[in-house]
């Protein structure tokens, strides 16, 4: 599978690669070890030389169909199947099978008596027998300086091991040879003299009381190879190679988002969350809240059906899950379900080289939509904050390239408006998020605001939030004289703002009230008005009346006086 | 020298009753130059110093190669003394007699 993508045509045509099938070192060599040609593998005492060299014959045996020649000059049969027993290698049921040979090579000083001429012709008769029975094609031969210290005499060494290597040139044999390193040479006895096609060197490192296993390719005649140094791990599937730098900026990115499983979080954030496959810092001092935030995330995103990988460096899988449960988030039921991993481990139990390892190899076996590491910043206790900030940078170019929304909390320590982490990655993040404590009225109350969000309108507010039996609660903002009013100060705020609602609502029923009694009082006296008038209006109309019945007696009266008095 | 390690094979020098045995293994690759040195220097040396009580027994690794891992064997020639024990490897064509005595415990190492 692999074999198509590491084999350009026009690599072929230059230099013909055998592939080693360990994990990673076919990537940094581009396609694997200089096939027909002897490599060199030196590096001190147990850097895993010769556990390369095993996985190398043991691969070539199951996956390449490649039979292997496995001569070794430190360890008996016994002792290296045994050894190796632990990483799934079963060397004797392969020996079983034909497809491996196994040869120990004892040289004892003390039994040999060195007394004219000779040659190592006895080795090349035993490599040869060896290659025959099994007819291999890759042998390794583990650690021939061995020789040197067997042999009284150095030159007939030297003059063999250069005919030794040109003889498994000739044959066509992909050779591992493994040597002891040098205080100043890159083994002890100058091998790399002899082999110039390609030298492989591996580091066993400590600092900081941790070690961190590390491997390059110092040489490769006629091929183009990375040449940085690349941690390993040896698990117990054998050698894990992570060529990482080789990544960069060139990850895609989606316009797709996601809930920050806090609802009016994500009102902050622009209505929807977070962006998928971005990195989020969160940061604060203890106790500010991180792990509730990044568990809410972890839950929304288990919820949606996506998988979530949770690292913690300071709490394990129960006492997460415990104190979650104390907030409401159940994150048992996503483990249950298989959509939540949980990876909980010391800083100090081994180099930051190895965590970032471990992290990837987690990463590529469950293939999460989401990571969260809680939190980071102790991994200053394994390095130095710039190693830290170069490791996390690796982190998070491969999860981008993978498009993994990553969630990684600060704790910050000393002045907690300082805007700036401890461990100075905040470059890195897309998304910032401080959490904080305010002290004010003899309380502390956690306060939290977004520093930046590349890419998205994201609300400047400083929201006050308190951790309830549902999760985070983001409370309404009481911006007081001095800021926004946390804990008690925001309740008697609360409170007086509802007295004061109260008397306005009674104020004003009181004022329809009166309006209501000035109405009735109106219509009273209107109704009074009408009485008067119409008692008025019928006295008038009374008069008027009368008034019209005098006038029309008084003509009656004339005419009826006239007619008596006869005039006109 | 017109020795043929073959037909040398298994020819056994008699071990007198009571008298201890030298049991001698001499691994060769080939009819070399130095095969034949060394075969022809023990054959001498046994002849002076351990008459009738050894025995050689020439291997030759072209013809046997999987004989080389039972008694270790890596460079050539290589002589084995399986008996008396402890088992003891002389390298090289022999031609240094003092040496080779020493290895084989006929004479003291200083």
């Amino acid at each position: 599978m692999v074999r198509a993508e590491n084999k350009p045509k026009s690599l072929g045509a230059q230099l013909e690669k055998s592939l080693t099938g360990i994990k990673g070192l076919d990537e940094v060599t581009k396609g694997g070890l200089p096939k027909g040609r002897p490599t060199l593998v030196c590096g001190g005492a147990g850097s895993g030389k010769t556990l390369l060299a095993t996985e190398f014959l043991v691969r070539g045996a199951l996956q390449f169909g490649e039979p292997g020649v496995f001569m070794s000059f430190e360890e008996t049969s016994d002792e290296l199947t045994k050894n190796v027993v632990s990483l799934g290698f079963k060397l004797d049921a392969l020996a079983a099978q034909k497809k491996i040979s196994l040869d120990y090579v004892q040289i004892d000083r003390s039994e040999i008596e060195e007394t004219g001429e000779y040659n190592l012709e006895g080795l090349f008769i035993r490599l040869e027998h060896a290659i025959a029975s099994v007819g291999a094609k890759r042998v390794v031969l583990d650690t021939i300086e061995t020789l040197f210290s067997g042999i009284p005499n150095p030159a007939v060494v030297r003059a063999e091991l250069k005919r030794l290597f040109q003889w498994l040139k000739n044959k066509g044999m992909t050779t591992i040879i493994t040597g002891e390193q040098g205080e100043k040479t890159f083994t002890r006895h100058g091998l790399e003299e002899y082999v110039s096609d390609c030298v492989i060197f591996l580091d066993h490192r400590i600092s900081e009381q941790v070690s961190t296993r590390r491997i390059r390719v110092v040489k490769y005649r006629g091929s183009p190879h990375d040449t940085n140094e690349f941690p390993f791990l040896i698990d117990e599937k054998g050698i894990i190679v992570m060529p990482i730098t080789s990544l960069g900026l060139r990850y895609r990115v989606t316009n797709k988002r996601v809930s920050t499983g806090i609802p009016r979080f994500d009102a902050m954030l622009g209505g929807k969350g977070y962006y998928r496959g971005s990195s989020v810092l969160i940061s604060g001092s203890a106790g500010t809240g991180k792990t509730s935030f990044v568990s809410h995330f972890a839950d929304a995103a288990c919820r949606r059906g996506d998988r979530c990988l949770f690292f913690a460096f300071e709490e394990s899988e129960s006492q997460v899950v415990r104190n979650m449960l104390s907030i409401g988030i159940d994150l048992e039921q996503w483990a249950k379900k298989g959509l939540l991993k949980y990876h909980a481990d010391r800083p100090t139990i081994y180099g930051l080289e190895t965590h970032l390892l471990v992290m990837q190899k987690m990463i590529n076996e469950f293939k999460p939509a989401a990571v969260i590491v809680d939190p980071v910043s102790n991994l200053n206790a394994v390095a130095n904050h710039a190693n830290v900030k170069m490791m996390l940078t690796r982190l998070l170019d491969q999860l981008k390239l993978d498009r993994v929304t990553t969630v990684l909390t600060i704790l910050t320590q000393g002045s907690p408006t300082s805007e700036s982490t401890d461990v100075d990655i905040s470059s890195l993040a897309d998304t910032w998020i401080r959490l904080r404590d305010t002290e004010s009225g003899g309380e502390r109350n956690r306060g939290m605001y977004i520093l930046k969000s590349r890419g998205m309108t994201h609300s400047n507010q400083i929201r006050e939030f308190v951790l309830t039996d549902k999760g985070v609660n983001l409370l309404d903002v009481y911006v007081g004289p001095s800021g926004v009013l946390t804990g008690s100060a925001r309740l008697s705020r609360e409170a007086q703002e509802k007295a004061k609602d109260l008397v306005r609502e009674q104020d004003a029923q009181i004022k329809q009230l009166n309006l209501e009694r000035k109405r009735k009082a109106m219509e009273a006296r209107i109704a009074d008005l009408r009485a008067e008038f119409k008692t008025e209006e019928a006295e008038i109309k009374k008069f008027i009346k009368q008034e019209k019945l005098r006038r029309q007696k008084v003509s009656q009266d004339r005419e009826a006086m006239a007619q008596i008095r006869k005039a006109d | 020298m017109a020795i043929k390690t073959k037909r040398l094979k298994r020819k056994r020098g008699e071990s007198e009753g009571g008298v201890k045995t030298w049991e001698l293994r001499l691994y060769v690759a080939g009819q070399t130059s130095k095969s034949m040195a060394a075969f022809s220097n023990l054959k001498k040396l046994c002849e002076e110093r351990l008459k009738g009580q050894y025995q050689i027994e020439v291997i030759d690794l072209l013809e046997n190669p999987a004989l080389a891992k039972g008694d270790q064997i890596f460079a050539i020639p290589t002589l084995v003394r399986k008996l008396p024990e402890p088992i003891k490897k002389i390298i090289g064509d022999l031609s240094n007699k003092e040496r080779v005595l020493v290895g084989l415990n006929l004479i003291p190492s200083s």
